[in-house]
Order: C-alpha cells, then structure tokens, then sequence
C-alpha cells in the first residue's frame, strides 16, 4: 500500500524519480525538510524546502525574498549620491563593487568620463573588494564542509584588505567613496606600498588555502563530481561569473565587455575556467580569481597616473533623459544597472541585475538526486550573498 | 606513604563509595580540563585566534562560567517530544561514559574494576551511548534531530569494527584482555633483547594506533566524522532541541569520553601508567601513575583534537566505505601479520 493516495500526486512524484533518477521502490511520501530561512548554511535568512527521500534531494525549491529591502522602489525618490551609500549594502561583502556600475551607468548618460587617475583607483578597489569578497568565500566554504580553521584564517587575512579599503574611503564595508566623475578623495600617503603589502598577504592566504583546503582529500572527495551544472544549462540559467566559468564557459565582463572608466587592458591577467562543472570547480576557479585579481592590484598600483581624482560636474546632479543599462563583473557574477532618467533629481526607475538571484535560481536543477550533506557543498559553492538575491 | 596505601583494605561498602565518589568527580574534571585546554586554548592557537581572556586567570575558568550558565537555563522540551525518553536520553549517554571509566587504570591498584576482559568491556560499553543518541534523536520530534540520529546509528556500523579489529594486535601481542596486564606487558616486554624502554605497542601496533584513532574520532562524533551533529547540514544533529542542563550533560560526555578513549589509547600502545625505567610493581605508582597516564592521555588527545580542527567533514557514505575497504582490510593484515610475528619471535 502507497502512502501517496492521489493518483495525481503520485503520478508527479513517480515522474520526479525517474527525472532524477531517485529510487522510490517503498514510494513513500518522503520527508519534507524546511531549512531556514534560519540555517548555518543559508548566509542568512534564504529558506529551501527540500523533499527527501532518507538523505537524499527529491527536490530542493529555494525561497527567497525573506531580506527583501525595496532598493528598486527606493532609489525612486533618493537623488543620485544617496543611491550610491544605499546600494552600497547590496553585496555587503564586495561593497565597492556594487557602486562602480551603477556610477558608470549615471556617467555615461551624462557623458562624463571619469580622469585616468580616478579610473585606475576605482579598478584597483573595485578588485581588492573582489579579493575581499573572495577570500572569505573560501574561508566560509570550508566551514560548511565542517573545516573550522579555514573560516578563520579567511577572516584574518582579509582584515589585510578591509584595511587597505577603509585606509583610502573611510569606509570597512561599506566606502561611499565613487562618485559620478570621479572620486571622493585622493589616495592617502603611503596607501600604494602599503597596498603591495596586504596584497602580499593575501596571495600567502591563496597558497595557504590550497595546502589548507583546496588540496585536502576530504574536501576534494566533498566536492569532486558534486553538483555538476554543463556549460549549456549554466547559459540557459543565466549563471555568471565563477559559476559560469567553472562550466568551461570562457566569460568573463572584465575582458570581453568592459564599460569605459575601469582600466582593466592596463593589467596583464588571465581568466580561468575549468571544464568540470562540479563544485571544486568552483571552488578552485574562485581561488585562481582571487589570485589574479590581487595580480592585477598590484600591477595598477604601479601604473597609478597623477592628476585629478574628480572630473568637472555640477554640484547638483541632474542626469539627462534616456536610459542606460552598464554591467560589471562584480565578485559574484555579473551585476548590472538599467537606469532610466526622466532628467530629474532622482532617476525615474532603476532595475538591478544581481548576480546571486539567478545564481541560485539553479538550485532546484542541480540539486535533484543530491545527499543533503551534498546540497550544502552545491549551495556553499555556488556562493550567494543575500543581500544580491533580495536587494 | 605509599606502603600505608598498598595495605589499605577497606569494607566492601566503603570501597564502593570512594569508587563512585571517585568517578563522579574525576568524569567531570577529565571533561572540563580537555574543554579548556583543547576546545578554548589549543584551537585558539590552531586559529591564530586569542580564546576567552576575561573569566579567570588567562580566560581558564570561562568553562566554569559556561557550565554555571547553563544550569541557570529553563528546562525546555519541544512540545511534541516523548518526555521521558528526551529526558533519559542524556542520561544514559553519560551513563555509557561513566562505565568507561571503570576499567580505565590509573595505577595497578588505582582502578575501580580491573576485569580480565577490559578491552572487551571497554569495546561493548561504548557503544551503548549510541543508544541515548538514538532516543535524543527520536524523542526530540525534530526532522534534524532524527537524521542526525540515524547517522549516529550508521556511523557505529562503521568505526565499531575497525576498531575491534584494531586492538585484536594489541591483545594478540600481550596475550591479555585486561587494561592492566597489557601495561605490565608493555613495561616488562623487550624489543630484541633490549628492555631499555619497555615495548610501546605504538612501534609495533602502529597501524592498529592509526586505526584506533581513526575510529575513536568517528565514536567521539568528531571532523572528519562529525555527520551526526554536522553543523552547517543538520544543525547540530540530536542535539538541536536540547537546553541547559541536559546540553550540558551531552557536553560533559563529550569531552569525558575522549578523555577516557585517550587513555585507552594510552593504555593499549604507549605503556599506560607506566614508565619505562620503572618497574610496573613499583609503590611509586600510586602517585606517580596517574600523572603519567595524564601526560600521555593529553598526547593522544592533542592529537584527537588536532585532526578535529584541520580537517572538513567526510559524508556518511564515503564514512562507509572508507570503514569498510580500507580500514577493516588494513586491520585484518594487521591482524595477520601479528599473528605470524607472534609465532615467530
């Protein structure tokens, strides 16, 4: 006797199994498993509802929407400084990242062009935010692989980072500190050796994290032929980023589309990718980023031209009517602004495309079939912030 | 002193007393000392962290405060929980730990039961505590409890095993079950004639050592097999509904059962309470045992908890059959060619 009685219910589920291929012979209903929205391994308050059968995934639906905070219908009736402290809290942990594209949206509907000197500051913290951002991402996936030590060692090498970007904005989290045309200030004295150094740092915390963890059997055997996302259904979700890359997917917005007034063709780096899809792949692509992003920090650096950090721009900013859409590849994967200005004050709608929220959009595909010890390795590594889902 | 304690013989009552004393204060004090020392100090430093620094002098009484802490918290049950087996739960997963202590020797006298069959005893009792896991995990009415549980109850399958096989060399060796005749046959053995050091199992044992670490780490619940009350998948497994009291309860068990597994350990391959240059009949051990027996506890636990902190978490499966095709094969080799040596020399 079948616990399922609807014939309708149990034709879905029988069609579930042999999609995902779930061995369902004693076609119990399962165990429905709600985790979070309040759950270690959420990064905050994203909920999964998780149909099980024993320990492994039926199907795993992601709900979202629990830190939902409005930016979209906000930023309506804030002028365009205001918008860029607010949209500072979108990727709280790669925060100068979230400013650069929207102020270079704004830019190029006013047609300023920021001054070499502001360009090369802005990519140099646009990629230690990357660095920051990164670093603790390696350090958090070894925590929920249950390797304590790693997390910590994250958080203090990255502090070498926050450091550096509170040094130059004033700002550990969250800087404020682009402007339209340029920048709020100059760079303090001694800020570029001292920049080299922490950059030093952090590429001794990548070699460590690969002694550490990457290379650690456990954790490869964790990792290895998990979660595996191909090329073509990473595309068809819209994945970006470290996650697309990890596919075999060779994009990367820094190289093949990158807006005017970030410096990137100065650098000399190289992108990554990774055939396997799986969630080491992921992983080591995320390792090799950070790597090349403190690369490139340290190549600016040296390069940085004199000059002005501001261009010429009213003190009341009106942007001029039409619309502009400007994407960057932000640490978690591309992040877009579409601003349309009526010429006001205040921009007349802005829709925000954060990479996190089509990220886990994949969850449900990659997750059928998993062991839930398995879900927490595909969610870990497929990295999401939540304040880039919900904005 | 010491010959005043070899000819103290008190009533049959009066034993039992101090025995139970005894244990009830050691078990608590084994528990706090790996707490502070291990989980506060060592992983501090392992972290490049500073641990508590206020309670106490250097933060070591913040254990204390912790413990105070938590017996000051409202006993709370879930409201669909089967009270009487999610109180009892923590109780007999104590109650497994304190009968480990009953054959652990501190000195050839200073052991509440030598049993001829201490390994075998020690290797049946700790399993119980599976039991009190199973009813935390089914009486706590929660869907993480429950599979943390049932983890808990496939992971013994796995590490009870190997570690049975792992001590077979050790007994084969001494040619005895009981904890304390494998300590007087380390200190008495020989290696070629020469009994400068006695005869550690560890030089010869050292693959069954490697497996018995390896599964007391899968017993304690410790990474790299830590699935039962896996953090970040199950939210700390059976342990998830549990306050106060009874939390600390599954603490204190804990930390007291890796003690007493390290002193096993010790027992089985460095030479127990012993040293070397010391014959095992000496009086001195009455005093001077324990201590030994705690230096080398802490060793081996310094080595327990080192894995603990360095390693991610296996999954069950791959749990299963790390168990089951490499190490219950590497001990059964073992176990032949311990025999055969055995013959031989």
């Amino acid at each position: 006797m079948t616990a399922v009685s609807d014939p309708n219910q149990l034709a879905d589920l029988l069609a579930e199994a042999t999609d995902t291929r779930v061995n369902l012979d004693f076609e119990s209903e399962g165990m429905t498993l709600n985790m979070g929205p309040q759950h270690p391994a959420t990064h905050g308050t994203l909920r999964i509802v998780a149909k099980l059968d024993g320990e492994q995934v039926i199907s795993a639906e992601p709900i979202c929407g629990y830190m939902h905070r409005g930016y979209e219908k906000i930023v309506e009736v804030r002028t365009y400084p205001q918008i860029n402290a607010l949209i500072n809290r979108i990727d709280w942990l790669g925060s100068f990242a979230n400013e650069v594209p929207f102020i270079l949206a704004a830019e190029k509907l006013m047609g300023v062009e920021a001054p070499p000197r502001a360009q090369w500051i802005r990519t140099i913290l646009f990629e230690m935010s990357r660095v920051a951002n990164i670093s603790l991402f390696l350090g958090d996936f070894g925590l929920q692989l249950g390797g304590m030590t790693a997390g910590f060692y994250a958080f203090r090498d990255r502090e070498h980072v926050l450091n550096q970007i509170e040094s130059a904005t004033g700002g550990r989290f969250h800087p404020n500190f682009d402007r339209i045309g340029g920048l709020k200030d100059d760079l303090p004295k001694g800020w570029i050796s001292d920049s080299h150094v922490a950059m030093d740092k952090l590429l001794a915390f990548c070699d460590e994290m690969e002694d550490l963890l990457v290379g650690n059997e456990i954790f490869q055997s964790r990792t290895r032929g998990i979660g595996i996302i191909p090329a073509d259904i990473a595309l068809s979700y819209g994945l970006s980023g470290a996650n697309l890359r990890a596919s075999g997917v060779d994009w990367d917005l820094r190289r093949d589309g990158c807006p005017p007034g970030l410096v990137y063709d100065q650098a000399d780096w190289k992108v990554w990718t990774h055939p396997d899809g799986d969630c080491f792949a992921r992983t080591w692509v995320r390792l090799q980023e950070t790597r090349e992003a403190a690369k490139i920090v340290k190549q600016l650096l040296d390069t940085i031209p004199a000059g002005p950090v501001m261009a010429k721009v009213p003190r009341i900013i009106k942007v001029p009517e039409g619309e502009a859409y400007v994407a960057t590849e932000n640490p978690l994967g591309e992040m877009g602004y579409y601003v349309v200005s009526k010429g006001d004050l205040v921009p007349f709608r802005v829709k925000i495309r954060s990479a996190s929220f089509n990220n886990i959009s994949i969850v449900p595909w990659v997750a059928r079939g998993a062991y839930v010890p398995d879900l927490i390795s595909i969610l870990g590594s497929l990295y999401f912030i939540l304040g880039d889902i919900d904005r | 002193m010491t010959p005043m304690l070899a000819s103290f013989a008190p009533p049959y009552w009066l034993s039992t007393l101090i025995k139970v004393l005894v244990v009830g204060a050691v078990v608590p004090t084994t528990a706090l000392i790996l707490g502070v020392v291990f989980l506060f100090k060592i992983m501090s430093w392992m972290q490049s962290r500073l641990g508590p620094q206020e309670a106490g002098p250097r933060g070591l009484l913040q254990l204390l405060a912790d413990g105070v802490k938590f017996i000051q918290k409202e006993d709370i049950a879930p409201a669909g929980a089967d009270l009487w087996v999610f109180k009892a739960a923590p109780l007999v997963v104590l109650a497994s730990t304190l009968l480990l202590y009953v054959a652990l020797p501190a000195s050839a006298h200073l052991v509440v039961d030598d049993l001829d069959v201490g390994v075998f005893y020690v290797l049946a009792i700790s399993s119980l505590s599976v039991i009190g896991v199973l009813m935390a995990g089914w009486a706590s009415a929660n869907k993480y409890s429950l599979m943390g549980a049932l983890r808990a109850a496939g992971q013994l399958i796995a590490y009870e095993l190997p570690m049975v096989l792992a001590v077979m060399g050790v007994v084969i060796q001494a040619g005895t079950m009981s904890l304390n005749g494998i300590v007087f046959a380390q200190n008495g053995g020989a290696i070629f004639g020469w009994t400068g050091i006695g005869n550690p199992y560890i030089l010869t044992q050292f693959i069954g050592f490697f497996i018995f670490i390896a599964a007391v780490q899968a017993e304690l619940t410790q990474p790299p097999f830590d699935m039962p009350v896996a953090e970040s998948e199950i939210v700390s497994g059976y342990q998830v509904e549990y306050t106060g009291f009874r939390f600390l309860i599954f603490f204190l068990a804990e930390f007291a059962t890796a003690f007493v597994f390290a002193g096993i350990a010790a027992v089985m391959f460095l030479g127990g309470w012993a040293v070397p240059w010391l014959s095992a009949n000496s009086d001195w051990y009455y005093v001077l045992g324990p201590a030994v027996l705690f230096a080398k506890v802490m060793l081996v636990a310094f080595i327990i908890f080192w894995v603990r902190f360095t390693y991610p978490r296996l999954r069950e499966d791959q749990l299963q059959s790390f168990a089951w095709k490499f190490l219950i094969p590497l001990a059964l080799v073992n176990i032949v060619a311990t025999a055969i040596l055995k013959v031989v020399f």
